[in-house]
């Protein structure tokens, strides 16, 4: 662990405030403040009560930072729930469509996530033993220790299910969609692009690396969940009219590849999960602004009721095509890399059951491939949608102003980075997780 | 002799110095002449800021009266939070107060209460105990009737003298039933002699009801919405945060020490209690409409929770509890403050009343915001710190039923108070409440409140000094 500070804060509990990161951390970190400035670009034109969209938007990154970096239970889940509350004032105030709605439902599901993650932390807490029957919430001893298989048992799926519901684990997704598409465009990318990964990040450092038996007990169910979540996401994005709504569920299908590589628990597929992340984080930022800027400019999402963008703003339409050329898995963009590292680490698990997960995964990029070109081809290309007395609408819009195009294009040299040259990223977090399989190949030595 | 009277002097600081007041308010209100009633309050504020400040002075510990009367740092420290309370109550009632006719007979009776909260915080003698609560029931039954020209002002009062009175009743049969089983009233010898036989399980059983009404937990919580509702907004902040402030730490004492040898025995029920407390507070909490009962029922699910702490059983549920007990006076006090100085000026109560309050009155929508959200328990508000602690010590126990429960609970809770949340900040209104110029008491009262909540919980300060205390 690089950069480490440890300070007590609640001494006579063992609670610390301790922080550090090593390559997973940094990983996640460099994301954050990619998507955070891309959004502050990106709303650089907020209208309303612009002070405090700012205010709780960095408020909002100064959880996600201080999530990613703690090294203390106590200090993760303080800066886990510091991540809810800005969310609902964002989304209910400078949101759009059935707001109050959508805002409530992420509000309590994330909050009720982050409960049984609370029940899990005590849990774990209490089951320590740092040696004169004191508990510790620090989570590098806690990996030190043996914690008891009936313990692991009992309390891995209040963790997992906690932060699977931030991470979109299938059945508890449902706030995913209605969350993205009434927020605003900055509030969504920052929800999709880092939120979600909070989820993910849990899922990994929390209760699989303190809670590895178990993890290897319960992974059929987590890689179950997992591909039903890419598959049911995949086919209900065929189903969507909305940009925002076809970004949100498409997120759905793209975090189940997160959760699947956590699941197969072979150090090439939680690289892969990393990196989708990563990639996952970058591309979805991207999208929404897209969809962001177009709507601002044509006051609609629907589908149907657009067309041609290419020909009236090039430099927005280029963007959204990216966006989704990545979400496709195109190789030389970042998701092909990370998507394929999944399924190679799932491959490598060398029983049918695993497999038989790996090729349903596979075979969702087919329908990503699916529902992914024909927004392209509505929205993108083909004529100018006309009014009814026959003139094209729409030619008056102007292009993307400058904070539009450094925000896009901050996150487009991120997807192509990782596209182009993998090596950087893989070399950045494989010190990570090898000090996570370190953790879960123990019980494997144990069986 | 001269000792015993040094001895009085020292030991019995605080109950001398809310006496003092006492006294001087009273003097000036008979001196009959005629004080302008902004000049009295400030001069009555100053008397309590000055009270409040001795508090942390020259702290004594020791017995007095054959055992009856003790005092160490932690009453002390439990002293000085009703202190903090009282004086924050006071300043937030400035508006109301300037328009009432009998401000010197409310300090008075006020502070009568504070000083039989006291003599029970500090009592090790059930009767001491006995004479302490009622000395603080009493004259709350009066303020409960000081809307003087409302009748469910009157409603309200004669509601809380029936409720109390049968709860004392419940008390004083409890406390003979002991006495008859073991023979004694005083605390450490009542300790020894507790074995657990039926007599004192079902006389322990009469204690918790009694107990349970003070606290108004569930299923003692009936007469608590009808009250809270009736009263002037100052007397309901008082009752439903320093008095049951006050019993809680009581319970803490007598539970925590006195009925340690039978701990098996009452956990159970505190258990229940517990769960039906946070449950029902919650479901009632959901429907409410009215601030003022609102904010009741949310403080009934409030007590659920301290609870989960209380059956901790441990050093960590007792310094959780008190530690939440801080918090939450900052927390239900902000929360009722503002409440209140919409009340007095433009006499709107209704939630519906509050859509658009953020547009005219935006520094008073985030003060009641957060502490909002300090009672949800949302970090970084103090409140998460609190609640955090409670579940924590409640978990150290290893049932985590309870916790699941309870942390659900949480969720629910938040459900009500996000509903608050939504109406200022997010929904429309032609007919906003108007900008509100208040003057600078409750203003400072708000400052205590906000800053209370924002520092409370991530400097750890306060929570280990109390777990140092109970160590």
């Amino acid at each position: 662990m690089l950069f480490e500070s440890n300070y007590a804060w609640y001494a006579p509990l063992n609670i610390n405030y301790h922080v550090g990161v090593d390559g997973i951390s940094i990983a996640m970190v460099l994301l954050t403040a990619f998507v955070v400035i891309a959004g502050v670009l990106v709303s650089w034109n907020v209208a309303t009560l612009n002070k405090e969209f700012f205010f709780l938007l960095l408020f909002l990154s100064a959880g996600a930072y201080g999530f990613f970096i703690s090294l203390d239970l106590f200090t993760l889940f303080f800066f886990l729930e510091v991540a809810v509350i800005p969310k609902f004032l964002l989304i209910g105030i400078w949101g759009s469509g059935k707001k109050e709605y959508s805002a409530m439902k992420l509000a309590l599901m994330l909050m009720s996530g982050s409960a049984l993650v609370f029940v899990g932390l005590l849990g774990l807490y209490f089951n320590t033993n740092t040696g004169n029957g004191q508990h510790t919430f620090d989570i590098l001893r806690i990996a030190q220790m043996n914690i008891p298989l009936s313990v692991q048992k009992f309390f891995f799926p209040f963790a997992f299910v906690g932060f699977g519901i931030f991470g979109a684990l299938f059945p508890f997704h449902t706030w995913v969609p209605d969350g993205h598409s009434s927020a605003p465009t900055a509030a969504s990318m920052f929800l999709a692009g880092i939120s979600m990964k909070l989820g993910g990040y849990g899922c990994l450092r929390v209760a699989t690396f303190l809670m590895p038996a178990a993890a290897h007990q319960y992974s059929w169910i987590i890689i179950v969940l997992a591909s039903i979540a890419i598959l049911y996401g995949a086919f209900a994005t065929m189903m969507q009219t909305d940009l925002k709504y076809i970004n949100a569920y498409s997120s759905v299908s793209h975090c189940g590849f997160v959760l699947l590589g956590i699941g197969m628990l072979t150090k090439t597929a939680i690289t892969g999960a990393v990196m989708q992340m990563v990639s996952h984080g970058l591309m979805t930022a991207l999208f929404f602004a897209g969809i962001g800027m177009i709507y601002d400019r044509t006051h609609t999402r629907q589908l149907a009721q657009l067309g041609g963008l290419l020909k009236v703003m090039p430099f927005i339409a280029t963007v959204f095509v990216i966006a989704g050329l990545c979400s496709l898995g195109l190789p030389g963009l970042s998701g092909f890399v990370a998507e394929v590292t999944v399924f190679m680490g799932s491959w490598q698990n060398a029983d049918n059951f695993y497999r038989i997960a790996t090729i349903v995964a596979c075979a969702s990029i087919v329908v990503t491939a699916v529902y992914i070109l024909r927004a392209v081809g509505k929205a993108i290309m083909g004529p100018l949608p006309i009014t009814a007395d026959g003139s094209p609408l729409l030619w008056r819009v102007v292009d993307a102003k400058w904070n539009e195009r450094w925000a896009a294009g901050l996150l487009i040299i991120g997807i192509v980075i990782i596209g182009v040259a993998p090596f950087w990223l893989n070399d950045l977090i494989s010190p990570g997780t090898e000090t996570l399989m370190k953790n879960i190949g123990k019980v494997v030595m144990l069986k | 002799m001269i000792s015993m009277l040094n001895d009085f002097l020292y030991l019995m600081k605080a109950e001398l110095m809310i006496t003092t007041i006492i006294f001087i308010i009273l003097f000036l209100k008979l001196s009959n002449r005629a004080w302008k009633t902004d000049g009295f309050l400030n001069f009555i504020n100053v008397l309590l800021v000055i009270n409040l400040a001795a508090g942390f002075f020259n702290i004594p510990t020791g017995h007095l009266f054959g055992d009856m009367f003790r005092t160490n740092e932690l009453l002390t420290l439990e002293k000085n939070f009703l202190n903090l309370g009282t004086l924050i109550i006071s300043l937030q009632s400035y508006h109301w107060l300037r328009n009432h006719k009998h401000v010197a007979e409310f300090y008075i009776l006020l502070l009568s209460t504070l000083l039989g909260m006291f003599f029970m915080i500090s009592s090790s003698n059930l009767l001491m105990f006995y004479l302490g609560l009622e000395l603080s029931t009493i004259p709350l039954a009066a303020l409960c009737n000081f809307d003087l020209d409302k009748r469910r002002s009157s409603e309200a009062a004669f509601k809380m003298i029936m409720s109390s009175a049968f709860s004392s009743g419940l008390l004083l049969f409890g406390i003979s039933l002991l006495y008859g089983s073991t023979g004694t009233l005083d605390f450490s010898e009542l300790s020894a002699g507790l074995n657990g036989n039926p007599l004192q399980i079902f006389s322990i059983i009469l204690l918790i009801a009694g107990f349970g009404f003070k606290i108004s937990a569930v299923p003692f919580h009936l007469w608590t919405a009808d009250v809270y509702e009736g009263s002037p907004v100052a007397v309901t902040s008082y009752l439903s945060v320093i008095s049951k402030g006050a019993v809680l730490f009581v319970i803490l004492s007598v539970f925590y020490n006195v009925f340690k040898p039978i701990a098996n025995s009452w956990y159970n029920m505190i258990f229940l209690i517990s769960v039906a407390t946070m449950l029902i507070g919650n479901l009632f909490a959901l429907r409410q409409q009215n601030m003022k009962r609102f904010l009741a029922f949310s403080s009934i699910a409030q007590v659920g929770f301290i609870l989960v702490g209380l059956t901790a059983q441990s050093v960590e549920g007792g310094s959780s509890v008190i530690y939440f007990i801080l918090i939450y006076i900052f927390s239900n006090l902000g929360a009722f403050g503002i409440v209140s100085i919409v009340s007095a000026i433009t006499g709107k109560e209704n939630m519906d009343d509050y859509k658009g309050f953020y547009k005219t009155n935006p520094v008073l929508t985030w003060a009641l915001a957060i502490s909002l959200f300090s009672l949800a328990g949302v970090p970084p508000m103090a409140g998460f710190f609190g609640k955090f602690f409670l579940l924590f010590a409640g978990a150290g126990k290893g049932n985590y039923l309870l916790i699941v429960i309870a942390a659900l609970n949480m969720v629910v809770s938040l459900y009500y108070y996000l509903k608050v949340i939504k109406a200022m900040f997010m929904d429309a209104n032609d007919n906003p409440i108007e900008k509100i110029h208040s003057n600078w008491q409750p203003k400072i009262a708000m400052a205590i409140c906000v800053g209370g909540i924002l520092i409370t919980g991530i400097a750890s300060g306060a929570y280990n000094y109390i777990y140092s205390l109970l160590k």
